[in-house]
């Protein structure tokens, strides 16, 4: 048999006490695309950074067309012909796409007409395409993808590991990385991509790699494996990929936006005349590429942005001026799950019952804390959500992503909200806590409470979701039924090419 | 008061600052922080000055002020750079220190004064041609051989900056030091390199004040001028060009109130002393009030840099 292109002999990482990567053996051969499926902190990218030189293996050997490799730093990565496009672009911002790719690079020629044409020989053979003179903090994250692919193929690279690439990209951005990747594949790279989503995995890869809890648990050939079997890899157990939606007869109108508009620091409308309305007893999403204006909409409605002008009104009451503390005075009920959790939903150095306390302490009499009651809320939320943690006196910054979480929603549902905003609920957390997030917010969408859930995923959205609001620069691009609408009408709507309202 | 005379001051008096500055600005393009500017300059102070005391050579002196402040600023890479200490903290340990150690080797030789050889040696120089421009030509071509070396410094480094290779790295290193490990730039060793080089042109900054701008020993005889310099390299915008009339202007500020004294103002001397300080504070504010894409300081300056860290 052939020897594989580049190969894993029982790698193993440790960070302290946690196995990352636990003997891991793996190979990829020249002209094929691996893919490496795994839930997060299954230990991915932890492996793929010990081929980019970001770690070195604790034991375990890499070996490149047959010969052992030692890879001590980035530097020897690239001399053996290794690039890695990170899920967190390596790109300095003040420099242009031309600088980015030149920096580092000291066999360069020192003629840049002679380095231009090589770059753009480059673009043309694998058909991408990028204005060099371009800053990188004007381009859009696509373009931004395209000038680190661009990079390591001008630095020789013939392995390429992408981590995560379509994180972030629309389902169009997707699609055109994908012919470039099989472009890449037919001029014999060698080619990992990472990934957690199973449909992007059937699509494009060769074969897959099942990582779980660091281990290796299967390599499989594409086209003889299925969605089902990959889940079930992955997770541990058998598992439907299909996320339930529950449904209800729509309620009263809870929150009504209309013509809401806002400007960030720099005088740029970062919401522009956004209204929709939100029923009880719905889920509705919002999806569009990231910085389209989610981030804002969410913390205006909470209060914490402020509205140049429109209004929105909760249960009939206007809320626009008022600070997140008057508004719960006012006695709106609504609650707000931020996207950064331990930055503006919980303090992460505090232990689950302080946190608790922090949404209530006001209410109290007296100069001094009863922390009792606290304890109390703390120690039925981490019964009722299944939180694992220690105990209730654990900061909660030592917890898990998805632990993190639950334990901020149900301190948030523990209030009996009416309004449920939720920005990027299940961002970081596993399959299994997602699924549990999912089921919380169908049990609150039961109860008559209407849900704003900000999302990537747009495979998530159309199954959990009752409607979607689509957002384009700041603007509402379209609101679809989430039962008859499909993922690429959406992805037009995200880059404001279709508009459209149901 | 005549400006040619004063304009010719103000350029002897701004170039400590300049030399100071234009260290800074490489230390701070590499993404470091250095508040022990003030420290550095004092060892390189007290060395030149003891130096040229005891082997009467302008030469091993200027060489010996110039490594001190190397050694200095080596403290402070090894704390930052090895050992991802706070910044802020280690910079104002190293002026602690460079104050201490200056004030120790200094006291046997407070009041004393420059061999007269290496004052003469460092005497001013005219250069021909230029130095014959009408009032430009004395002003800044009439000087001392450190304000030529000053001049020729502003032009290496913006060369380096801006159109060489290791340049564009430099500031790669400093905006996102990821980002530049990734590209395979050493930014440990780019780190270490332009934070020696800061503190070495730190140490012949007040080498310049002891042997030739007072030219005698006292204590503290910085007095404050590298404190002025960390805000110069926010006024110039990090750029070596814009160093030359930012240093200029601080340093006729900081004669200003020794001239004007003759007019018998009313101002309190006092008052005048307190202006190079008072404009400091004044361009800081400017600063953060007015901020462009263009002028912002490095990115990732005062943070440290962990390849592996999560």
């Amino acid at each position: 048999m052939k020897e594989a292109y580049v190969q894993f002999h029982g790698i193993v990482k440790k960070f302290g006490t946690v196995v990352a990567n636990d003997h891991i053996d793996l190979d990829v051969e020249k002209g094929e695309i691996l893919a490496i499926l795994g839930e997060n902190g299954s230990g991915k990218s932890t492996l793929m950074n010990m081929l980019s030189g970001i770690y070195m293996p604790d034991s375990g050997s890499i070996t490149i067309n047959g010969k052992p490799a030692e890879i001590r730093s980035p530097k020897d990565s690239i001399k053996l012909g290794i690039g890695m496009i990170h899920q967190h672009f390596k790109l300095i911002d003040n420099f242009t796409g031309y600088q980015n790719i030149l920096m580092g690079n000291s066999s360069a020629s020192l003629r840049q007409k002679k380095e231009i044409k090589k770059i753009n020989e480059l673009m043309d053979k694998y058909g991408l395409h990028i204005d060099l003179d371009k800053y990188v903090y004007d381009m859009s994250v696509g373009e931004k993808q395209t000038l680190e692919i661009i990079r390591v193929l001008y630095r020789g690279a013939d392995i390429l590991i992408l981590d995560e690439p379509t994180a972030v990209l629309t389902p169009e951005e997707i699609k055109k990385l994908f012919v470039i990747l099989k472009n890449m594949r037919s001029a014999g790279h060698a080619i990992i991509i990472i990934t957690h989503k199973l449909n992007e995995v059937m699509e494009i890869s060769d074969r897959v790699t099942v990582l779980r809890k660091g281990r290796n648990v299967g390599t499989l050939i594409t086209k003889e494996t299925s969605i089902w079997e990959l889940t079930e890899l992955m997770v541990g157990k058998p598992m439907d990929p299909v996320i339930h939606r529950e449904e209800c007869e729509l309620g009263e109108v809870l929150l009504t936006l209309d013509g809401v508009t806002a400007y960030n620091e720099d005088g740029v409308k970062v919401l522009d005349e956004i209204g929709f309305e939100l029923f009880s007893h719905e889920i509705v999403g919002v999806a569009g590429v990231a910085g389209s204006g989610q981030k804002e909409l969410c913390e205006a409605i909470a209060g914490l942005y402020p509205v140049h002008k429109g209004s929105v009104k909760c249960m009939g009451q206007e809320i626009i001026g008022k600070t997140p503390g008057e508004i719960i005075r006012m006695g709106v009920s609504m609650s707000f799950i931020p996207e950064d959790r331990l930055g503006m939903g919980l303090v992460g150095s505090m232990d689950i019952t302080d946190n608790m306390l922090l949404k209530s302490y006001r209410d109290q009499k007296g100069l001094f804390i009863n922390r009792q009651p606290a304890r109390e809320m703390a120690k039925k939320i981490v019964e009722k959500m299944d939180i694992s943690t220690p105990s209730i006196s654990t900061p909660v910054s030592k917890l898990s992503g998805g632990n993190i979480q639950k334990v901020l929603l149900g301190r948030e549902i523990e209030s009996n909200p009416k309004v449920l905003i939720t920005a990027y609920a299940v961002r970081g957390l596993d399959i299994g806590a997602s699924y549990t997030i999912y089921d919380m917010l169908n049990r609150q969408k039961k109860r008559g409470v209407a849900v704003l859930y900000i999302g990537e995923d747009l495979d998530t959205l159309l199954q959990l979701c009752d409607r979607i609001i689509v957002m384009f620069a700041g603007k509402i691009s379209g609101i679809v039924d989430a039962r008859n609408a499909t993922k690429e009408q959406i992805g037009l709507m995200m880059t404001g090419k279709v508009m459209m309202y149901v | 008061m005549d400006l040619k005379l004063f304009l010719s001051a103000a350029v002897i008096a701004g170039t400590p600052l300049l030399l100071a500055t234009l260290g800074e600005i490489l230390t701070e393009k590499a993404g470091n922080l250095n508040l022990g500017i003030e420290g550095m300059m004092l060892m390189g102070a007290v060395m030149g000055f003891i130096t040229a005391y005891h082997t009467q050579s302008p030469f091993l002196a200027l060489a010996a002020a110039f490594l001190t402040g190397a050694l200095g600023s080596l403290i402070y890479a090894f704390l930052t750079v090895t050992l991802r200490v706070n910044q802020q903290v280690s910079g104002l340990a190293l002026t602690t220190f460079g104050t201490g150690f200056a004030g120790f080797l200094g006291q046997k030789y407070v009041g004393l004064l420059v061999p007269d050889n290496v004052k003469a040696a460092l005497a001013n120089v005219k250069i021909p041609l230029l130095g014959d421009i009408p009032f430009i030509g004395d002003i800044l071509f009439n000087k001392d051989p450190i304000v030529y070396i000053s001049y020729v410094i502003v032009i290496i480094i913006g060369i380096y900056l801006y159109k060489t290779r290791k340049g564009l790295n430099l500031i790669a290193v400093g905006e996102n030091p990821a980002a530049a490990d990734a590209a395979g730039i050493n930014v440990n060793l780019y780190k270490y390199v332009h934070i020696l080089i800061g503190g070495a042109l730190c140490g012949l900054a007040g080498a310049y004040l002891s042997l030739i701008y007072v030219p005698a020993w006292q204590d503290n005889i910085v007095a404050g001028r590298g404190w002025i310099a960390v805000a110069l390299v926010i006024f110039v915008t990090w750029n070596p060009y814009k160093a030359i009339a930012g240093s200029y202007l601080f340093g006729g500020l900081d004669i200003l109130g020794f001239r004007l004294q003759k007019f018998e103002l009313s101002i309190p001397q006092y008052f005048l002393d307190m202006l190079p300080y008072a404009a400091t504070i004044i361009i800081l504010i400017i600063a953060s009030v007015k901020k462009s894409k263009k002028n912002l300081p490095p990115t990732s300056m005062g943070l440290p840099y962990f390849r592996e860290n999560r």
